[in-house]
C-alpha cells in the first residue's frame, strides 16, 4: 500500500516537472507540416507546383505560423492507392506531423481521408476532387481548398443551357470521377429541361475513342459534355477534331481538358469551353503578385495547382494565428479555419459546412494555348455535400 | 444502329487492328520468335514516340527525314541493348528474362522523366497529311489514320516475306528452333540475334513514331501497349506473324464491338475473347506442331 502510495507520489513529481516543458515544446517548438503529394511518376509535376505553392505563402509569412517556425516533412505518395493507409500512417506515427497536405489523386485521397478520421489528424486537401471527402466522409479534421467534382461540372450543365442546347451526349471514362462529374452536369442540365440523349463511358485509361465518335457522328446531338484529364484529353480533342465533329457538334467539359493539356493539343484546343475555379487572365490584384512572385522564384508560371496549394497554407495559417501556435486547442484552431475568408488567387473563398470551397466558377475560353476567363457563371457555388452528417 | 453505321465502325475496327499489330509487331520477333519475354515493349514504344517528339521540334519536320533518321536511331539502340543486357538472357530462366527487362523499364522512365520531364506533350500531325475525308454529313476520316493503316500493311507485308522468303528468315526461324545447331553449322548466332532484336526494337520504336502523332507523348505511355501486345502475340500463336495480325483484328473487332454492345463490360471484353481464343486453341490461333 505505502510503496504504490509513494509510487504514485513520485509520478505526481515527475508529472509537475514535465509539464511545463510540455507546453513549451507545444509553444515553441516547430510546426510539423507533412506533405502527402505525388513527387514521381503522372501526376509529379502536380505535386510540385502544389508545394511550391504552399511554400510561396509560408515564406511570405517570414517562415512562421503563429509564432512557430514551419518545419517540412515529405513523402511521395506515388499516386498509389495501394501505399496510401501506410504512408499516411508513416507521416501521423513517425513523423509526428500536425497536419498533412494531400493529395492529387483521389484514390489514394480517400484512403488518406480515412486514416486522418480514425486518428484525427488535421487533414488539408490541396486537390483531389472526389465527392466523399467533403461528402461521406466529412468530418470537423478534415478540409479541401480545391473543389468536388460537382462543382465544375455542375456549372457547365447551365453553360450549355444558357447556350440553348436540348439534346446532349455525354462520355467519360468508367471511373470514380468521371461518373461524378457526368452525375452533377446532368442534374444541373436535366434541372434545365435539357436532355441526356445518350451516356457513353469506355474503360479507364483506354483511348480508343473512334467508336464513340462515329456514335456521336450518328447520334448528331446538340453538343457533348465529356470529362477527360492528361494524355487521354489530349487524344479525345485531337480525335474529335479528326473526326469533323468539332465544327459541327461544339464540345464542352470541366477544365481539367483544356489545363496543362494545350501545348500538346496544338491548334485542336482552339476555341473550346471549359468550366474551372480558376483561369487564365483574372482580373484581380492577389492573382497578378502571386502569380509574379511565382514565375521569379521559380522561372515558370503558376497553375491552378500551385494556387491550391498556396490556398491549403493560407487556410492552415488562419487557424494556427487564431490559437497563437497553440494546436492543441484543436476545436478552436478547427472554428477559425471554417470561418476563414481566403483571399485566393482564384477570387476569394469561404468554407462550407463540410469544409469545401464556397467559390466562384468561370467559363473559360483556349485562345494562344491559354485558359482565357470569359465570365463567372456560378457565383459562390457550394457543394451539396450529400451524404455528410457534420 | 444503320447500315452506315456499321460500316465505319467495321473500319474503325480494321483501322484499330492494324495499329494493334504494327504496335505488337515488334514483341512479335523478340518474344514471338526470339522466346525472350520482353516487359520492356512498351518502353520500346515509348522511346519511338518521345524520338518523334525530339526530332519533329528540334531537327527535322518533314516526315520522311524524321522517319528515316528515327529508323536508323533505333536500330542503332537496339543492337546496343542486345549487345550489353539481351544477349545474355537467351539461356536464362524466365524469371530473369523478367527481372532484367522490368528493370529496364524503370531506367527507360527515369530517363524519359530527366531529358523531357512529366508533361504530357504533342507532335503534330505533318502538313501533308492533316486533312480530313468526309465520310457523312457529320463524320469525317482522318487522312493520317489513313496514312497508319497503310505504314502498318506495308510493314506486316515485309515482315512476313523476311520470315517467310529470306535466308535471313530462314537462319531466324532455324535459330529459334535449335540454337546450337545453326551455329555448329557455322552461321554467327551472336549476331544474327543481334541484328533481329534490333529489327525488333526498331519495330516498336517505328510504331511509337507513327502514333505519336495522333496520340499525345506522355509518361506511361508504354504500359497500355504493353499488355495488348503481349495478348495479340499469345492468342496468335508464338512465332507467327499472320496469326498477329489475325489476332489483332479479333482483338480490335471485340473491343470496338464489345465498347458498343456492351458497354459497361467493355474493360473486360477483349480479354474474355482472349480466354475463349485460349481455351479452343490453347497455343494461339496459329499454332505450331
Amino acid at each position: 500500500m505505502k510503496t504504490s502510495g509513494m509510487f504514485r507520489n513520485c509520478l505526481a513529481v515527475l508529472a509537475t516537472l514535465l509539464l511545463p516543458a510540455a507546453t513549451l515544446a507545444a509553444e515553441d517548438g516547430k510546426l510539423k507540416v507533412g506533405f502527402m503529394l505525388p513527387y514521381s511518376g503522372t501526376y509529379a509535376s502536380l505535386g510540385h507546383a502544389i508545394t511550391n505553392g504552399f511554400k510561396q505563402h509560408v515564406d511570405e509569412l517570414g517562415g512562421k505560423m503563429g509564432g512557430r517556425t514551419v518545419e517540412y516533412v515529405s513523402i511521395d505518395d506515388e499516386s498509389e492507392p495501394a501505399k496510401a493507409t501506410e504512408n499516411a500512417n508513416k507521416l501521423i506515427k513517425r513523423d509526428k506531423v500536425d497536419v498533412i497536405i494531400g493529395t492529387v489523386h483521389s484514390g489514394v485521397a480517400l484512403a488518406m481521408t480515412r486514416v486522418a478520421r480514425e486518428t484525427n489528424t488535421l487533414l488539408i486537401n490541396p486537390n483531389a476532387g472526389a465527392d466523399e471527402i467533403t461528402g461521406a466522409l466529412c468530418a470537423p479534421n478534415i478540409f479541401r481548398v480545391s473543389f468536388s467534382a460537382w462543382q465544375p461540372s455542375y456549372a457547365m450543365g447551365n453553360v450549355m443551357l444558357e447556350r440553348k442546347h436540348k439534346n446532349v451526349v455525354t462520355l467519360t471514362w468508367k471511373y470514380s470521377f468521371g461518373e461524378q462529374s457526368v452525375a452533377a452536369f446532368k442534374e444541373a442540365f436535366e434541372k434545365g429541361g435539357g436532355k441526356v440523349v445518350k451516356e457513353m463511358t469506355l474503360p479507364f485509361p483506354n483511348t480508343e475513342f473512334q467508336p464513340y465518335l462515329t456514335e456521336i457522328a450518328a447520334l448528331k446531338p446538340d453538343a457533348v459534355f465529356v470529362f477527360f484529364s492528361g494524355a487521354g484529353a489530349v487524344k479525345f480533342v485531337k480525335d474529335y477534331v479528326g473526326a469533323g465533329l468539332k465544327t459541327n457538334i461544339p464540345l464542352y467539359g470541366p477544365g481539367f481538358l483544356t489545363d496543362g493539356t494545350l501545348e500538346a493539343m496544338g491548334d485542336a484546343g482552339n476555341g473550346l469551353l471549359t468550366t474551372l475555379h480558376y483561369a487564365d487572365g483574372l482580373d484581380n490584384a492577389k492573382d497578378k503578385s502571386f502569380r509574379n512572385r511565382y514565375a521569379i522564384t521559380h522561372k515558370m508560371q503558376p497553375d491552378v495547382f500551385a494556387v491550391q496549394g498556396y490556398d491549403a497554407a493560407q487556410l492552415l495559417a488562419a487557424g494556427v494565428e487564431a490559437v497563437k501556435g497553440d494546436i492543441a486547442r484543436r476545436a478552436e484552431l478547427v472554428k477559425a479555419m471554417e470561418e476563414a475568408k481566403i483571399a485566393s488567387p482564384r477570387g476569394n473563398f469561404s468554407l462550407s459546412k463540410a469544409h469545401n470551397p464556397i467559390q466562384d466558377i468561370y467559363l473559360r475560353k483556349v485562345e494562344n494555348r491559354e485558359n482565357k476567363v470569359i465570365g463567372i457563371v456560378s457565383k459562390a457555388l457550394a457543394d451539396p455535400a450529400r451524404g455528410c452528417k457534420m | 444502329m444503320d447500315i452506315v453505321s456499321l460500316l465505319i465502325q467495321t473500319l474503325n475496327a480494321v483501322q484499330y487492328g492494324l495499329v494493334l499489330f504494327l504496335v505488337a509487331s515488334g514483341l512479335t520477333l523478340i518474344f514471338g520468335i526470339m522466346r525472350i519475354i520482353n516487359l520492356a515493349h512498351g518502353s520500346f514504344y515509348m522511346i519511338g514516340a518521345y524520338m518523334a517528339f525530339g526530332l519533329s521540334s528540334g531537327i527535322t519536320e518533314t516526315l520522311p527525314a524524321m522517319i528515316a533518321v528515327g529508323l536508323i536511331l533505333s536500330f542503332f539502340i537496339g543492337f546496343v541493348l542486345e549487345w550489353a543486357f539481351y544477349a545474355f538472357l537467351y539461356q536464362r530462366e524466365h524469371l530473369e528474362q523478367v527481372l532484367l527487362t522490368y528493370g529496364l523499364i524503370l531506367v527507360f522512365e527515369e530517363l524519359r522523366s530527366i531529358l523531357f520531364g512529366n508533361d504530357v506533350l504533342g507532335v503534330p500531325v505533318p502538313e501533308a497529311l492533316a486533312g480530313s475525308i468526309p465520310l457523312t454529313d457529320t463524320l469525317s476520316y482522318p487522312v493520317y489514320l489513313i496514312f497508319i493503316s497503310v505504314a502498318c500493311l506495308i510493314m506486316a507485308g515485309l515482315l512476313y516475306y523476311l520470315i517467310r522468303h529470306t535466308r535471313l528468315g530462314m537462319m531466324i526461324r532455324a535459330g529459334s528452333h535449335d540454337r546450337n545447331m545453326v551455329q555448329a553449322l557455322g552461321i554467327n548466332i551472336d549476331l544474327l540475334f543481334r541484328i533481329v532484336f534490333a529489327i525488333g526494337f526498331m519495330l516498336a520504336a517505328f510504331s511509337g513514331m507513327i502514333s505519336a502523332p495522333m496520340t499525345s507523348v506522355s509518361p506511361g505511355m508504354g504500359n497500355q501497349v504493353l499488355i495488348i501486345s503481349f495478348v495479340v502475340v499469345v492468342i496468335g500463336g508464338i512465332g507467327s506473324v499472320g496469326g498477329a495480325m489475325v489476332a489483332a483484328m479479333v482483338i480490335a473487332f471485340a473491343d470496338v464491338f464489345g465498347k458498343l454492345l456492351v458497354p459497361a463490360y467493355a474493360g473486360m471484353f477483349v480479354y474474355l475473347v482472349m480466354a475463349l481464343v485460349l481455351l479452343w486453341r490453347p497455343e494461339g490461333i496459329f499454332r505450331k506442331g
